[in-house]
Order: C-alpha cells, then sequence, then structure tokens
C-alpha cells in the first residue's frame, strides 16, 4: 500500500512541528523519517498513523493508496504502530499482548479461538519467541519486548508498518541485532513501512529510502547513496556522518582555500562570496611534503590506529581541527606521529554558498 | 473534503467524562457553596462583621486557632521523629506501627472523640492520675489540643515519609566526609531537604485542626467563651435556627480554608520543583 | 622513592564502627524510644480505651447494645449511605482521572484544586452548605416542600452530605497513577483496531485497579464513619435519620457509656479492618507505580 500526505502541518501551541509537508512512500518501500530531536518526524509519523490530528487545511490529504483517509480514526486505518517504548499491555501475557488485535475485531469479524491461537504462534515463531506466549512484560528484556510489540502490530495483518524510533531505548548490540533483523523481515514480507529514527547510521543501513527533516521540513529525500553522497544543503551533510567545514570563497568558478582552488562552475560572477567547504573525513589524503599540490598545512594530534580505518585528528595554522580517516595501509606508509608537521588535501569536496548576506 | 469539524482528540470519552465530572462538582460543589456564599452575602456587610465580631465567636477564633496551631507544631516535631524512624530504622513491629499511624484517618471522629474523653477525663484511664497532679485535661484547652493532635498526626508522618525515603544518601555521606557532625549533617544538609514536605504536612494538620468537630465536641466541655471551638458555634447557632450567624461564621472559615488549601498547594508545587534546580 | 615510616596500623572492631551517614546508637534507641511512646500515648491507648469502655459490663450487655432495634436501624442507615455513596463517587473518581490523565486542557489545576476542596472544608461547613441550599429556609426549600420532598433531615440529605466529603478519594488515587501510566497502552490499542470501550476495560482498569481498589477503601472508610457534615443535615432522628456514627452520640449524651462505646467499637473494627486491608491494597499500588516510571534495560 502507498503512502501519501500533502500540505500537513501541525503546531503545538506556539511551537510548530510541520511545516507544510509533502512526501509520499511507495509500496513495500521501507522510508526512514530522519533528523535531530524536534524535527516532526515524530509527529508526521503519528498523523500518518491517526494518532494525531493534522492542522486543518483544505489543502492537507492523508492518502492511503489513493483514497484519503485523513476522516478515517486510528483503529480502521490498518496501520501497524510500533512504540518507542513498547507500550505492552502490562496486565497482559505475550500471547494476550499479540491476540489482542484480533479479540477485540466486532464478532462477525473474529476468528475463531483456533484460528487466533494459530496466528500468535506463527508471529511468536517470526520473532523467535516461540516459548515466552506465558510470560509477562515485565519478564523480558527490552529487546524482546520490542520483538512482542512487533509481533502484536503485524498480528492484526496491517497494511503499512509505522515504527516510532523503535530502537531507541536498547543498548547499542541489541540496536544493531535488530536491525539487521527488521531489515532481513522486510526483505521477507515487503510490508510498506516507515521508520522514525534519530540514528543516521540505523536510516543509511537500514532504509531504502531517506527523509531527512529539520525543524518541521523535508531537508532531502532520496536513497542513502545519494543523500550521503549528495547532500542538498550543509544540514544534510552535517547530520549524516562526520564532516570537515572550511570557511572559503567562491569566485569566478572557483570554490577558494587557502591555496586550494576547487572547481566550482554554479559561481561565475566576479564579486567575491563567503563560502563553506565541506569534506568527510574519508575524503581527505595527508601527504608529507607539498609537491606543488595545493593543500592545508596541520599538525599531527592525534592518531588513532584502533579501527577499520585510522582516525587521525590535525591541527590547522588557525586552530581549526581536522578530523581525516586513512586506510590502515596509507597510515603504515606514512609513518605518522604526534607532532608531524604534515599536508592534507582534499580528493573530493563539496562548496555551499549560505544564500544570505549578513 | 469533509464538512464534519474535526475531532481534536483521538482517544475517546473527554466530552462525556469531562462534562460528567464538571456536572457531578457543580451539583455536589458548586451549587451548595454558592448558596453559603450569596446568603451571607446577603447579610449585608454591617451584620456580617457584627456577627463575626461578636465576642463569643472571637473567643471560640482563638481558641481554634491557637488550639490547632499548638497541635500542628507539636504534630511536626513529633511527626518528624516518628516518620524518620519508620524510614531509616529496623525494629521489632515497626510494620504494624506504620499501618497504625493511618488509625486517625480511618476511625470515625466521634469514636475518637469519645474515647478520648473517656481517657482524660477525671475518672479516666490517664485523667486519674493528673487529677490529683492538679492537671485538668478532659474539659480545658488542653484536652482540645490532644484531640487535634491525634487527628492532625498521619499528615505530618505520611507527607514526610515519601520525602525521607527520596533523600539521596550521597548527600549525607559527603556531609560526613566534608567533616560536618551527625547533628550539623541533619540541620545543614537533611531538614532543608524535606523542609517543603514538612511545612506541607503541618499546613494540612493545620488546616484539618481548624475545621475538626467530632472528635473535639466530647473532650471539649463547649463552655462558650472557654473551650467552644467555631464550628461547633456553627452548629449551635444552626440549632437555634440563626442561620444568618452560622452562615457568617462558616464563610469566615471558609475563608480561613481556601487559604490554607492555596498555600498547601503552592507549598506542593515548591516541594515537586525542586528537584528540578540540583545538580 | 624515601624511605617512610608506615602508621601504625590500629584494629578496629567492626561491630563498633558505625557508617557515616547512621546516628550513635544511643540517639536511635532514644528515638524509636520516644517515637512508640508518642504513637503508643496518642494511638493504642484510645483503641485500648473504646474495647474496654465497651467490655466494661461483660459480653452480654456488649451484645445488646449492639443489637438494640435502635443501632440495627443505624447501620442499616450507614450502609445503605455507603452503598449509594461510594458507588457514585468511584464512577466520579475514574470519569476524573480519565479526563485529567488523559487529555490536555486549560483549567486542569483548578478542575484538580476543586477535587480537594472537600479535605479542606471542616465537615460542620459541609453539612451546613446542604441545609442552606435544600433547607426550609433554603434556596429550593420552598420548591421541594412543595412538591412533598424531603432532602434535609433525611435520608437523601445525608447521601449528599456523605457524597461531598468522600468524593475525592478515588480521584485523588487515580490521578497520579493514571498520569503516571501515561498514554501509550491506550494509544497502542487503538492502532490495534479496539474502540474506546475495549480500550478503556481491557487497557486502562486493568492497570488501575489496585488504585481503584485503595480509593473505595478510603472512601468507604470515610463514608460509613462520617460524623460532622452527617450530623448538621439529620435531624437526629432516632431510628430513622442516625447513622451509627450519630447513634453513638445519642447514647452518650444519654450517659449510656457501655452502649456507646459497644457500638463504637463496631466502627473501630471496621476502622482496623480498613487499615488492615489498605495496608495490602496500598503496597500492591506502589509497585504498579513503580513499574510505571521505571524503563527496562536492553539486553536482547
Amino acid at each position: 500500500m502507498s503512502i501519501e500526505v500533502k500540505h500537513i502541518s501541525k503546531t503545538f501551541g506556539n511551537f510548530t512541528a510541520l511545516h507544510d509537508v509533502s512526501l509520499r512512500v511507495n509500496d513495500g518501500e521501507l522510508v526512514a523519517l530522519l533528523g535531530p530531536s524536534g524535527s516532526g518526524k515524530t509527529t508526521l509519523l503519528r498523523i500518518i498513523a491517526g494518532l494525531e490530528v493534522a492542522d486543518p487545511n483544505p489543502a492537507s490529504e492523508i492518502l492511503f493508496d489513493d483514497s484519503n483517509v485523513t476522516e478515517r480514526p486510528v483503529g480502521q486505518r490498518r496501520v501497524g504502530f510500533v512504540f518507542q517504548h513498547y507500550a505492552l499491555f502490562r496486565h497482559m501475557t505475550v500471547f494476550e499482548n499479540i491476540a489482542f488485535g484480533l479479540r477485540v475485531r466486532p464478532r462477525a469479524l473474529r476468528p475463531s479461538k483456533a484460528e487466533i491461537r494459530d496466528r500468535v504462534h506463527q508471529l511468536l515463531k517470526l520473532v523467535q519467541l516461540e516459548n515466552f506466549g506465558g510470560r509477562y512484560p515485565s519478564q523480558l528484556s527490552g529487546g524482546q519486548r520490542q520483538r512482542v510489540a512487533l509481533a502484536r502490530a503485524l498480528a492484526v495483518e496491517p497494511k503499512v508498518l509505522l515504527l516510532d524510533e523503535p530502537f531507541g531505548a536498547l543498548d547499542a548490540k541489541v540496536r544493531q541485532g535488530l536491525r539487521d533483523w527488521l531489515r532481513k523481515l522486510h526483505d521477507e514480507i515487503h510490508l510498506t513501512s516507515v521508520l522514525v529514527t534519530h540514528d543516521q547510521e540505523e536510516a543509511l543501513e537500514v532504509a531504502d529510502r531517506i527523509v531527512v527533516m529539520n525543524q518541521g521540513r523535508i531537508e532531502q529525500d532520496g536513497t542513502p547513496e545519494h543523500v550521503f553522497h549528495q547532500p542538498a544543503n550543509p544540514f544534510v551533510m552535517e547530520f549524516l556522518g562526520q564532516v570537515n567545514v572550511f570557511q572559503g570563497r567562491v569566485r569566478r568558478g572557483q570554490a577558494l582555500l587557502g591555496e586550494m582552488a576547487i572547481e566550482y562552475p554554479n559561481y561565475e560572477a566576479d564579486q567575491e562570496r563567503e563560502a563553506m567547504v565541506y569534506m568527510r573525513p574519508h575524503e581527505l589524503d595527508i601527504k608529507r611534503s607539498r609537491n606543488g599540490v595545493a593543500s592545508l598545512a596541520a599538525r599531527v594530534v592525534r592518531v588513532n590506529p584502533a579501527g577499520s580505518v585510522a582516525k587521525v585528528n590535525l591541527r590547522a595554522g588557525d586552530g581549526q581541527n581536522i578530523y581525516v580517516d586513512l586506510p590502515l595501509e596509507r597510515l603504515q606508509e606514512l609513518q605518522l606521529a604526534h607532532g608531524d608537521e604534515v599536508y592534507v588535501y582534499p580528493k573530493n569536496a563539496r562548496v555551499f554558498v549560505p544564500d544570505y548576506v549578513i | 473534503m469533509s464538512l464534519v469539524a474535526r475531532k481534536r482528540n483521538v482517544l475517546p470519552g473527554f466530552g462525556p467524562t469531562l462534562g460528567f465530572t464538571l456536572f457531578y462538582l457543580g451539583v455536589i460543589v458548586l451549587l451548595p457553596l454558592s448558596a453559603l456564599f450569596l446568603k451571607s452575602a446577603g447579610l449585608g456587610w454591617s451584620q456580617f462583621w457584627k456577627i463575626v465580631t461578636e465576642p463569643r465567636v472571637v473567643a471560640s477564633y482563638k481558641l481554634t486557632f491557637g488550639a490547632s496551631l499548638i497541635a500542628a507544631l507539636i504534630n511536626a516535631v513529633f511527626g518528624l521523629m516518628v516518620a524518620w524512624t519508620l524510614v531509616r530504622y529496623r525494629f521489632p513491629g515497626k510494620k504494624v506501627i506504620d499501618a497504625l499511624v493511618d488509625l486517625p484517618f480511618a476511625l470515625p471522629t466521634a469514636v475518637s472523640g469519645i474515647a478520648l474523653t473517656a481517657i482524660y477525663a477525671p475518672n479516666g484511664w490517664i485523667g486519674q492520675y493528673l487529677e490529683p497532679l492538679g492537671i485538668k485535661v478532659a474539659f480545658t484547652p488542653l484536652g482540645i489540643t490532644i484531640a487535634l493532635i491525634f487527628v492532625g498526626l498521619p499528615f505530618v508522618v505520611r507527607t514526610l515519609q515519601p520525602a525521607i525515603a527520596e533523600l539521596e544518601k550521597e548527600h549525607e555521606e559527603a556531609a560526613a566526609s566534608l567533616g560536618a557532625t551527625r547533628f550539623h549533617a541533619f540541620t545543614r544538609v537533611i531538614l532543608p531537604a524535606i523542609l517543603p514536605a514538612l511545612l506541607t504536612g503541618f499546613a494540612m494538620a493545620f488546616a484539618r485542626a481548624l475545621g475538626e468537630y467530632g472528635s473535639v465536641v466530647f473532650i471539649a466541655g463547649n463552655m462558650p467563651m472557654k473551650t467552644e471551638i467555631t464550628s461547633l458555634l456553627i452548629v449551635t447557632k444552626l440549632e437555634q435556627y440563626d442561620y444568618p450567624g452560622a452562615t457568617a461564621i462558616a464563610t469566615v472559615m471558609l475563608m480561613a480554608s481556601f487559604v490554607l488549601l492555596l498555600t498547601i498547594n503552592m507549598l506542593q508545587y515548591w516541594a515537586g520543583h525542586r528537584h528540578q534546580g540540583v545538580a | 622513592m624515601s624511605a617512610a615510616v608506615a602508621p601504625p596500623i590500629t584494629r578496629v572492631n567492626p561491630a563498633t564502627v558505625r557508617a557515616a551517614t547512621d546516628e550513635p546508637l544511643g540517639v536511635k534507641i532514644l528515638l524509636v524510644t520516644v517515637s512508640v511512646l508518642f504513637l503508643g500515648l496518642f494511638l493504642v491507648v484510645p483503641l485500648a480505651a473504646v474495647f474496654g469502655e465497651g467490655l466494661r459490663k461483660g459480653l452480654g450487655a456488649y451484645w445488646a447494645s449492639v443489637t438494640d432495634p435502635a443501632a440495627l436501624a443505624a447501620i442499616k442507615l450507614t450502609l445503605i449511605t455507603a452503598g449509594i455513596a461510594v458507588p457514585l463517587n468511584l464512577v466520579f473518581g475514574v470519569a476524573a482521572a480519565w479526563a485529567i490523565a488523559k487529555f490536555n486542557f486549560r483549567g486542569k489545576s483548578v478542575l484538580i484544586t476543586l477535587i480537594d476542596l472537600p479535605f479542606a472544608v471542616s465537615p460542620v461547613i459541609s453539612g451546613l452548605i446542604y441545609v442552606l441550599l435544600f433547607g426550609m429556609q433554603g434556596w429550593l426549600g420552598p420548591w421541594l416542600q412543595s412538591h412533598g420532598i424531603q432532602i434535609i433531615f433525611a435520608v437523601p440529605g445525608i447521601v449528599l452530605a456523605t457524597i461531598f466529603v468522600t468524593f475525592p478519594f478515588v480521584a485523588r488515587e487515580l490521578i497520579p497513577l493514571m498520569q503516571a501510566q501515561g498514554t501509550d497502552e491506550e494509544y497502542a490499542a487503538l492502532t490495534l483496531g479496539a474502540s474506546g470501550w475495549q480500550t478503556f476495560w481491557r487497557v486502562t482498569l486493568p492497570n488501575i485497579k489496585w488504585g481503584v481498589l485503595y480509593g473505595v477503601i478510603l472512601c468507604n472508610a470515610r463514608a460509613m464513619g462520617e460524623f460532622g457534615a452527617v450530623s448538621v443535615v439529620s435531624g437526629h432522628i432516632r431510628g430513622k435519620t442516625n447513622t451509627v456514627p450519630l447513634h453513638v452520640e445519642i447514647l452518650y449524651n444519654e450517659y449510656n457509656f457501655v452502649a456507646a462505646f459497644a457500638v463504637a467499637s463496631l466502627l473501630t473494627l471496621l476502622a482496623l479492618v480498613t487499615l488492615v486491608v489498605k495496608t495490602i491494597v496500598e503496597h500492591r499500588l506502589q509497585l504498579e507505580l513503580k513499574e510505571s516510571t521505571q524503563t527496562p534495560s536492553g539486553e536482547a
């Protein structure tokens, strides 16, 4: 089932959570809504679910498979919702929790006891909690609770799965495991899913498409690769992964940073403008000598070889910190040590010209 | 686009529950209270003032206020002691004693009234020993104070217990490691931390004592100008069909109650928000 | 490193070492003794006195007082009053707590203060306001009289006054409990297709059952034991408008002490039972509250 929201706004008192947001999720996709706290991502998810109501506006619509469900109450939207803090019914067993959605159906639509039992056991098997049916939520770990919550949401055969920071309350290792498991599950059942998260690593790993949000607006909407390697603006670039930011100037088709010049055809004018030059740690390399290549002079402050790449911290002449990720072999070649004076040069860079002048 | 007004609440039941709540409160509380105020207002200021400043009435204010204040203070001191021992120490029978603290809440006031009288009357269980010493308890302000101590006891203890239980031992340990004696740690670290709860309990005990009727009317003796509490005065006036009198005095009492209620709410607010400033 | 002389090691007896956050043993013993004496004097002695005085003339007299027709009528009236007031206040408490805890609206704190009002008002005034409203000289007095409806000096008045002084109990227990429990579970139930009623019965009610029970116990104890407010509205008509506390007062004022204390001991037994049940339920309630504010650990 596809989801489309058009012109959704939401204010809470003086605070605007969403500014005229429009978005489309295609059938079978796993889309991540990624952003910092206050970006509006959870609000948007809840509006899709029907747990919040958008501000009244003739232009705003919520469409499931192209039919308008804006007026439909949450119970009739066939959404499966997974809450950040699980929201398991604490006085019911795991079995009763999962069976809940089936048991509250009106008599005509309610499956028989045997059918319910079978379905619950199927789901327990799916989430790998086969023998836990008789336990209570308080007897489960965080990861187990979240899996029960997922099973409970899936029990009513929803058309779309909405997950609100499902792994936010869990330890790092558990998070990783559940992340992989969720992706595998999605590949198996192809249920349209929308995942809210503030963890960019999670979004990049799990999602088919990422929607980056900030302060109630969508900053960029694209595949993980697209969003990471071709960020639309500084916010997106800074939010997804570490980045070095340098202050430079643009003029006549070039971005100038110290003695370095980078091609920037977007700005041909004579008039110099301020620009920010962004480089990711893995897009920088280090040389021991100038060799005629334009570069930045810096001193090595710290070398951390414990990882899949070596992380080098340097300080430039003007005091700016520079972070470079080097392949371990390259580190070996250079034999860097604390205090070495070296030269940093970019293999790739992105230039953003702020579109207002102070 | 639908013309139906969009519901703003997703969780159902807001309208009916709020409506019923307001209706109930309106009929049970607001309507009768407004009858009181309007009747009072209908007296006109000069008559109202005359009634509430009669010597007999003023004597009852002094008695009620004074006895309630003393009782609340005693409850504050001993209540703190009791709460401290119940939270911090272990001793045999502690659970029973802890449950017993709520007795004044659970026991009907008439029962405590006659029981206290039986104890402190000149030939009573304790009174018989005090009589030869010249100490009269029943039918004196002292008896009234004792009855008020009884009814106010749980307020201080129950308000302090959670506050003491929430104290972070680290603060006391820090004080000790800096060389403070246990006494100093208590007065400078612990007491300030539980002060809001102590004041709240005190105010609640005081408020309860001001309005108390059943526990007091038996032991007081009810002599006008001497051992007549204000709430009894209201009943007396009612029995004499002096509605204006009863109404006027009741209004004064009610005003005092409201002021206290507000104070208590502010104290609880202060206590609740204190934690936000802690490092 | 310079050669330092180690300080002499003093042997410490663990039994006498006192924690930094403990008082000296002597102080502890003093505090406990004073506390126990204080409580003994103010709580235990009155309890003993009720039973002692009631049984002064032996079990026979005790039993006769308790089964006296007027006493039985008083018991019946008390039970009827509580039987009406407690369920009504229960419904109110649940409704008010649902509105306050699950929704946001302006004036919430005013509403909560209003609910606390009876605690600040003297019982005598609680009765007086109904006399002023429904009594002969009251607002609605003439209207009621012309329709032959008797409220003051009759059972309806007693029930009303009892409702006034006891309605906060259930609400006051449920509001903080439901606020602590939040709304996530209810929202989850809605997403799974449950209706409002189903959500309430299957999800909310099991979560608040200990709070409800606790509130009902307190409400009932107060409803059965209320004296001041009921005294003002009842008219003290023996056999008709006397609840058990009022009957005690009448017996006492007639100098029929043994009978007064015998009947009073019934109320005392009720109070003790209330305390016991209350302690048990309170324990469960604390557990429930703790569970609501704890977040689980993050193992797989």
